[in-house]
């Protein structure tokens, strides 16, 4: 458990209360001895006050007292543990239809979604929607877990139709690896340990399948793309010149040496150094955060981006995007206004069109109805102040991603992918 | 392939949030309690700002309780990165009369905290107030965002939370609310001490092994001191201990323990069975202590 060089996989589980996906998230933290003691005992406790019957591992991941009184998951909740291989955040989010914005929040950073189908029930409206979402954040692997096999008499012929319901399906979405595996979270086949009563299943554990999905090429490691974030200047004898860009590299390699373009002003130079606190790096790849220092002088600021001259960002102050509306106070409104956060940038853009809203149990485009209220997932067009340096969501989670924030309120009221 | 191990995603990450606080707001501040999570944190911060100094002051609200320890550790980190320093005093706030010290043997100042800690980051004018808060840590924590609103009156509202999706932080608010930020959220118990073995980061002598006087209360062992009144039938005996927590002396459980390196450390941490809170007097008052006292403006 101590091994220091692991790679990190986040994942997004949806479903309700009573899909044993709570059961699903407590074997894997009690199996890899991720519970501990005093959480179990607290636990347990409160299950036998309620009076229920087994320890309720729901309320490992209920933690807010509405949660608890009321049963039910409001929030996006976070979740860790480790195997000697990897270190996993979990973002189990609630799968009631009036909570996609938080699929939505859980989809947005993770690199597999756990779907979990009853194998009594088979593919229903949760599972469609939760792959929708899954193939609109464009999370690169999904895995779908037919939970409760051992009330199906662990039946190949029951694996195997949900299976294809499930492939049928998905030939309308924009998934690219998807995999399968019979489980019983309750009893424990097929998560750590591989079931004994499923010959007919030659695929790998649930645990094996997190701990070996290929991940590193998740990020683009093609187009070179920098947010400049921050201007380092220390001012002070030691580095009277130092002017650092300081950033997240969103794609692309960047090494020493390279030519490159800072988008809008259109100046090129050289990268002069790439530099750490621990020192210089001869390269610097996403998810890294590095500051960058340019052989020529030019006025660079937060928003700005760095590219490379023969690969760039496209500029525009069109959008078309594909956008989760969250705001339960008021709808999104046509012709409105709203502040605009991209990469580093802070604009503002008004909503020149909604072209459709999309059912997300059926992916039918409904182009009459424009009423797009919390929840909803519509194709909108967006006219922005000044022009942004963009991806396609496709290419790039990083710079194809926009929220909306209403400015009366402040709050986030929408989340965009850039088409 | 291009490989970044878990520290070091995690590491970018956090440093990732400290420039977007330095970028959006205007007067931030790190809270500093001593504990090995605000060391990281001030770590971290002067990490993302290389070359230059750190451009936020740290605020340390002092219950008066604390170990010696502590203190001097903390002078010493000023010092070394050149930071400043802000200290609040809660013994002031008694003072005044603005808080009621808590009576009876179980008393502590932990909850008085709140008070201070509002009062200064409203004199001080701060926007942004960045603690060393992680989701693994307690069941209310789990839900925290990185940017976390706080109303006029200094409250969480866990319900009405703005989502937090990709990188893209949302730090806007209206005159008089301010910013609570989370910029190591993501990290276990287990990572803040794999990185800083890793990083060789110099630690308080109190999160290692050491004899101490310490008394026994509700299973929990606490460090025989000045500020806890004894009970009836209590006494104190010394034990090989360590803290897997540090913050004010009444309600930081020592833990038996005989880690004296942080490769121990490492070692007990990976293996053990409780959580790091679970010698936390001022967790065990309730079910939802903590979230409790999150929604009045606690960390």
């Amino acid at each position: 458990m101590n091994n220091k060089n692991t790679e990190l996989l986040r994942f997004t589980t949806a479903g309700s209360v009573d899909d044993g996906k709570s059961t699903l998230i407590g074997r894997l933290l009690y199996d890899s001895k991720s519970i501990f003691q005093d959480q179990y005992e607290q636990i347990e406790a409160i299950s036998e006050k309620r009076g229920e019957e087994e320890v309720n591992l729901a309320l490992l991941t209920d933690g807010l007292k509405a949660e608890r009184e009321q049963g039910i998951t409001i929030d996006v909740a976070y979740r860790y543990f480790s195997t000697p291989k990897r270190k996993f955040i979990i973002a189990d989010t609630p799968g009631h239809i009036q909570y996609t914005r938080n699929m939505v929040t859980g989809a947005s950073t993770a690199n597999v979604a756990l779907l979990l189908i009853d194998a009594r029930k088979g593919v229903i409206e949760q599972t469609k929607r939760h792959a929708i979402i899954a193939s609109l954040l464009q999370i690169p692997h999904i895995v779908v877990c037919i939970n409760k096999m051992d009330l199906v008499d662990y039946s190949q012929e029951v694996f195997d139709q949900i299976h294809d319901e499930f492939e049928a399906f998905a030939t309308k979405l924009d998934v690219k690896d998807v995999s399968f595996i019979p489980v019983s979270a309750l009893k424990g086949d097929n998560i750590v340990d591989r079931s004994e009563k499923m010959d007919w299943y030659e695929g790998t554990t649930l645990m094996y399948y997190l701990e070996n999905v290929h991940i590193s090429s998740d990020h683009n490691f093609i187009d070179c793309r920098f947010p400049v974030q921050y201007v380092i200047r220390p001012y002070n004898d030691e580095y009277h010149d130092y002017r650092g860009y300081a950033g997240r590299v969103a794609g692309g390699v960047f090494k020493k040496g390279d030519e490159v373009m800072v988008l809008p002003s259109g100046f090129t130079s050289t990268i002069k150094k790439i530099d750490t606190y621990d020192g210089e790096i001869k390269q610097a790849f996403p998810p890294q955060s590095v500051t960058l220092l340019l052989e020529d002088e030019i006025d660079i600021s937060r928003g700005d981006m760095i590219v490379r001259t023969n690969n760039q960002a496209q500029t525009t102050q069109d959008l078309e995007i594909m956008l989760c509306w969250f705001d339960h106070n008021k709808p999104l409104q046509l012709r409105g206004k709203y502040a605009l956060k991209h990469t580093t940038q802070d604009i503002r853009c008004m909503v020149k069109e909604i072209k459709y809203k999309l059912d997300i149990n059926t992916l039918h485009r409904e182009q009459e109805d424009t009423n797009i209220k919390s929840n909803d997932i519509a194709r909108v067009s967006l006219r922005t102040t000044k022009p942004i340096f963009v991806d396609e969501y496709r290419q790039n989670r990083a710079t194809g991603s926009i929220i909306l924030i209403d400015e009366a309120t402040n709050n986030t009221v929408a989340a965009g992918m850039i088409i | 392939m291009y490989h970044t191990d878990h520290l070091r995603e995690l590491e970018a990450e956090s440093i990732f949030i400290f420039r977007e606080v330095a970028a959006q707001f205007q007067n931030p501040v790190i809270l500093f309690s001593g504990g090995k999570d605000s060391i990281l944190m001030t770590y971290l911060a002067v990490k993302a700002f290389h070359p230059a100094k750190v451009p936020f002051q740290l605020l340390h609200v002092d219950t008066g309780h604390n170990f010696q320890e502590t203190l001097d550790y903390r002078d010493a980190l000023v010092a070394k990165y050149g930071l400043k320093l802000k200290v609040g005093y809660v013994q002031e706030a008694i003072d005044a009369g603005h808080v009621t010290e808590e009576k009876g043997v179980n008393a502590s100042r932990n909850g008085l905290q709140i008070y201070t800690l509002l009062d200064e980051l409203e004199k001080g004018k701060y926007d942004a107030a960045m603690g060393g808060g992680r989701r693994d840590e307690e069941k209310a924590r789990a839900k925290e965002r990185f940017f976390s609103h706080r109303d006029e009156f200094g409250q969480w509202d866990p319900k009405n939370q703005r989502p937090e999706l990709w990188n893209l932080f949302n730090g806007r608010k209206h005159i008089g609310e301010h910013f609570r930020v989370f910029p190591i959220s993501n990290w276990t118990e287990l990572d803040v001490w794999q990185y800083l073995a890793e990083e060789k980061v110099p630690l308080p002598s109190l999160y290692f092994a050491h004899e101490r006087a310490v008394i026994e209360r509700d299973g929990v062992l606490l460090a025989d001191s000045e500020y806890i009144p004894k009970k009836e039938g209590e006494s104190s005996f010394t034990e090989m201990v360590r803290c897997r927590t540090i913050g004010d002396i009444t309600c930081t459980g020592v833990w038996r323990s005989e880690a004296t390196t942080v490769e121990g450390i490492i070692e007990e941490v990976a293996t053990s069975r409780m959580t790091e809170r679970g010698g936390r007097a001022d967790d065990k008052r309730s079910e939802t202590a903590m979230e409790d006292r999150k929604k009045q403006g606690y960390f």
